[in-house]
């Protein structure tokens, strides 16, 4: 009964292993620019246990591989909060939207015009 | 109550009508072009509903209303998750390519030479559109509008152009085809005409150190041609080329899909010229005479599902030449003083492959293997001198690629293996040797995501000639403020020095050759070693409202060993170790400027001082010009919706100052030579006229101005006598040319 149970427990132990060591997720995130993308995909990395973050200026698509047993994506969610970028439906405070730079305010229309201008300038 | 029933029935029918979403994935490109992917994976997240795209890169894909996020991937192609909230628009998406095996190229400007703001290695990548700036014809020519290479005469007798950079012949470069080391042993001296320029998707030239990615050997830099791919090149290519000198060529393409998995391209390439010319009089062809059929076919295999990606490629190059005088009949005068000829026949035989695993689930993991054999064959006679080379060489490189904690902390690590054998008849002695080496390599980068990032690798190597080494290779990048980047780097090159081969512009002279030293494993001399230390300044900026950004290089290369290959004495040929110094310093500004919408400006200044301890003493490098100026401007008119034709201008101006000449104070006052060569300055212009997306024709012109060297041969009137010699080349020999083609390309 016991090496039933230790071998259960192996079992139990490698699965979670194997089904947690690289969880994905995404979210949506609100920015504007490529120095948004810095901003935000630090946030994530800086957190222990995310491995891979990328995040899509067009989309505002933030994707994550973790590492499930360090993290969670609440966890990562209120990091990306915490540096000014509002994810999905909730808001980052005002003091931490206060920091991002200037010309990332993405709650400001003027300054996602600016941005808009800009790409169609480069194409 | 019937018909109740068949509008019940129908009403699923008019439902499923509006429940679905069309759209189309394109690669993304410089000009937002509709490049349909082909086989790109489109599905609902956390759904299995999913398709994938058509031949056109289309898709139509059942909707819900509680389907918002499409999710659309594609090996190769970073994948992009999309919010469907609109599904009556149809969706038009452009898929960035992820780095490629083994590769990175970043193109952080939609330039047709882009500079990257954010790698860590001074890379400049130049795209195929910038190839198009002068439509000739391979890869040797095609450096003509970049800056950072200089293109030289060889001599006066084989038309062959060489490559410079730093201030080093192409020996001390890396020139890679998709990253397996190709223009290398054996075809060091004519590799370059032997790929064609139509070939070539893009090219991207690493000043400084290098990767250790790609082997040991590379000192000044590296050149890597990525050659265009069955997928995603045209199904059909035309480019026929004609020039007044009645050279002319023809390339075509041919790619087909042959099921979802394989692609497959046929590549032919021939040229000819079959004219003899002599504009300046002194009973020697100005140009070779030669034909050259060069035969390439690739398959490629794209598994989306399993991460499997694949390239098979076949190679047949046959290139003659014929060289000398005017009145020179290779059936009955050859190696006979009836008139002085000299042919280069060389056949060369490719096989390579490389094979990817990407891991879908995990992107950071990938695994790639890299072999190439090739078998390179040449005979040649030049006068007298006859010279025969076979080159067998096999390479193999296995890379991978992954993470360590995350993302920003990159690591490539792998093996690799090559193997050479020479076998070579210099007149009546016969050279012959293998060399082969393994070694491990490891590279971390840290990429910090905005200011900072760092390469380091290093390499262990055992090499059954020069021994075992390491060669380490750093290169940092860091931006203080907007649009800057401030680059470092030094790394270590080691290399064993084909003399004959990378020199053989001698057998077209009547000097006599030594080699000084016996002890060494590569024809009595010793490996040549080098540093490679770099500074590099690169800023963006805004004048007068336009985008411009200019850049400082400095680059210095200090040799530990080098076979010193001294021309001192006009009597002979010294091939001997260095005692004492040997470095190559080199300064470059370059200043990059687009004063409005499709005119493009480009502006260089370098200087080299490169010096070396021969044994009569310290001297600078003979033909290397201390200063040269680079201007090219580019103009293409703007292209609209309705009207799809443009003409694009563009025009290259160059000028070397003065050079030195190796001494000639021991030949008979006739033949003597001043110190120094006069200045150079050409000219080269290109108009295109584009009619549709299909069709286009270019007129061109190459040394518009007509500059000329009056005599490059120095002893023609007397070709076996003791002061022949054909090595004396500052600048062109052939007038000015003319030049026209056509492109014809079906999607």
């Amino acid at each position: 009964m016991k090496n039933i149970i230790i071998v259960a427990l192996m079992f139990i132990g490698t699965v979670t292993f194997a089904q947690s060591k690289n969880a994905k997720a995404s979210m949506e995130v609100d920015g504007v620019c490529g120095m948004c993308k810095a901003r935000i995909e630090k946030a994530c990395l800086n957190t222990k246990g995310v491995k891979f973050a990328t995040w899509d200026i067009d989309t505002h698509q933030l994707d994550l591989i973790y590492d499930a047993r360090k993290t969670n994506s609440e966890i990562i969610k209120n990091q990306v909060l915490a540096v000014g970028h509002d994810v999905q439906d909730t808001k980052a405070t005002d003091e931490a939207y206060a920091t991002v730079h200037a010309c990332c305010k993405y709650r400001d229309e003027d300054v996602q015009d600016d941005h808009k201008a800009e790409e169609k300038e480069d194409n | 109550m019937k018909y109740i029933y068949y509008i019940i029935l129908m009403l699923p029918l008019l439902m499923s009508s509006q429940d679905k979403i069309t759209g189309m994935i394109m690669e993304a490109n410089a000009k937002n072009e509709h490049i349909g992917l082909v086989g790109a994976n489109i599905y609902w997240l956390d759904t299995t509903v999913g398709t994938v795209t058509n031949i056109d890169g289309k898709f139509t894909l059942s909707y819900k209303p509680e389907y918002k996020k499409l999710v659309i991937s594609y090996v190769g192609f970073k994948t992009d998750t999309l919010t469907i909230s609109d599904p009556k628009k149809m969706v038009h998406h452009w898929l960035q390519p992820t780095s490629d095996l083994g590769q990175v190229t970043v193109t952080s400007r939609k330039q047709t030479t882009a500079k990257s703001y954010l790698k860590a290695q001074n890379v400049i990548t130049v795209s195929s559109d910038e190839l198009l700036k002068a439509a000739c014809c391979n890869l040797s020519e095609s450096f003509e509008t970049n800056p950072s290479i200089d293109v030289n005469f060889a001599d006066a007798v084989s038309g062959t152009r060489q490559i410079k950079m730093l201030g080093l012949t192409s020996p001390y470069i890396l020139i890679a085809t998709e990253n397996i080391p190709s223009i290398r042993g054996a075809s060091q001296a004519y590799g370059l005409s032997f790929i064609p320029g139509t070939w070539v998707e893009s090219i991207q030239i690493t000043k400084g150190a290098g990767s250790v990615v790609n082997g040991f050997e590379s000192i000044a830099g590296q050149i890597n041609a990525e050659l265009v791919k069955p997928s995603t090149d045209d199904k059909l290519f035309v480019n026929l080329y004609g020039a007044t000198n009645e050279r002319l060529e023809l390339n075509t393409h041919f790619n087909t899909k042959v099921n979802d998995r394989w692609h497959t391209g046929l590549y032919v390439h021939g040229n000819t010229h079959n004219k003899k010319h002599d504009v300046n009089s002194d009973g020697f062809l100005d140009m070779p005479l030669f034909n050259q059929i060069n035969l390439m076919n690739r398959w490629q295999y794209i598994d989306t599902q399993s991460g499997f990606v694949s390239f098979v490629n076949l190679k047949f190059l046959n290139d003659e030449k014929q060289m000398g005088e005017l009145n020179f009949n290779p059936n009955t005068d050859k190696l006979t003083m009836n008139a002085w000829g000299s042919e280069i026949d060389t056949r060369r035989y490719e096989l390579s492959g490389k094979f990817g695993y990407v891991n879908p689930e995990i992107p950071w993991q990938s695994l790639g293997v890299q072999t190439a054999f090739s078998s390179h064959k040449q005979d040649s006679y030049f006068g007298l001198n006859s010279y025969d080379i076979v080159h067998n060489s096999l390479y193999a490189n296995a890379i991978y690629n992954s993470i360590i904690s995350d993302s920003r902390h990159k690591i490539k690590t792998g093996i690799s293996y090559t193997y050479d054998h020479y076998d070579e008849l210099v007149n009546t002695t016969d050279y012959e040797r293998t060399e082969n080496s393994i070694g491990g390599f490891f590279e971390y980068s840290f990429d910090n995501l905005e200011l900072l990032n760092l390469t380091a690798g290093i390499r262990i190597d055992h090499h059954n000639l020069l021994g075992t080494f390491i060669t380490p290779r750093v290169h940092v990048r860091y931006s203080p403020w907007s649009k800057s980047a401030f680059r470092a780097s030094f790394g270590r090159g080691k290399r064993s020095a084909n003399i004959f081969t990378e020199n053989q512009q001698l057998f077209a002279t009547s000097r006599q050759i030594n080699i000084l030293n016996s002890g060494g494993d590569i024809y009595g001399l010793d490996p040549e070693i080098a540093w490679n230390y770099g500074v590099s300044y690169l800023q963006g900026f805004n004048l007068f409202g336009s985008k411009a950004d200019i850049t400082l290089d400095f680059y210095k290369t200090d040799f530990t060993n080098q076979v010193v290959v001294d021309w001192e004495n006009s009597q002979e040929i010294n091939f001997y170790n260095l005692e004492g110094k040997s470095y190559a310093n080199s300064f470059q500004v370059e200043f990059n400027y687009n004063p409005f919408g499709h005119f493009d400006l480009r502006m260089a200044y370098k200087y080299y001082d490169v010096k070396t301890d021969y044994n009569s003493g310290r001297l600078e490098r003979p033909l290397t010009p201390k200063n040269r100026v680079f201007v090219n401007v580019g103009y293409k008119t703007p292209q609209d919706e309705e009207q799809l034709g443009r003409w694009k201008f563009d025009a290259t101006f160059n000028w070397l100052s003065d050079q030195r000449y190796t001494s000639t104070i021991n030949n008979p006052a006739q033949y003597q030579l001043p110190e120094r060569t006069p200045t150079v300055a050409t000219l080269n212009a290109q108009i295109t006229k584009v009619f549709s997306p299909k069709f286009e024709v270019y007129l061109g012109g190459e040394n518009i101005t007509n500059v000329r060297q009056p005599n490059p041969i120095l002893g023609a009137d007397d070709p076996f006598g003791a002061n022949f010699d054909s090595t004396f080349v500052y600048g062109p020999i052939f007038g000015s040319m003319y030049y026209m083609g056509l492109r014809f390309r079906i999607k």
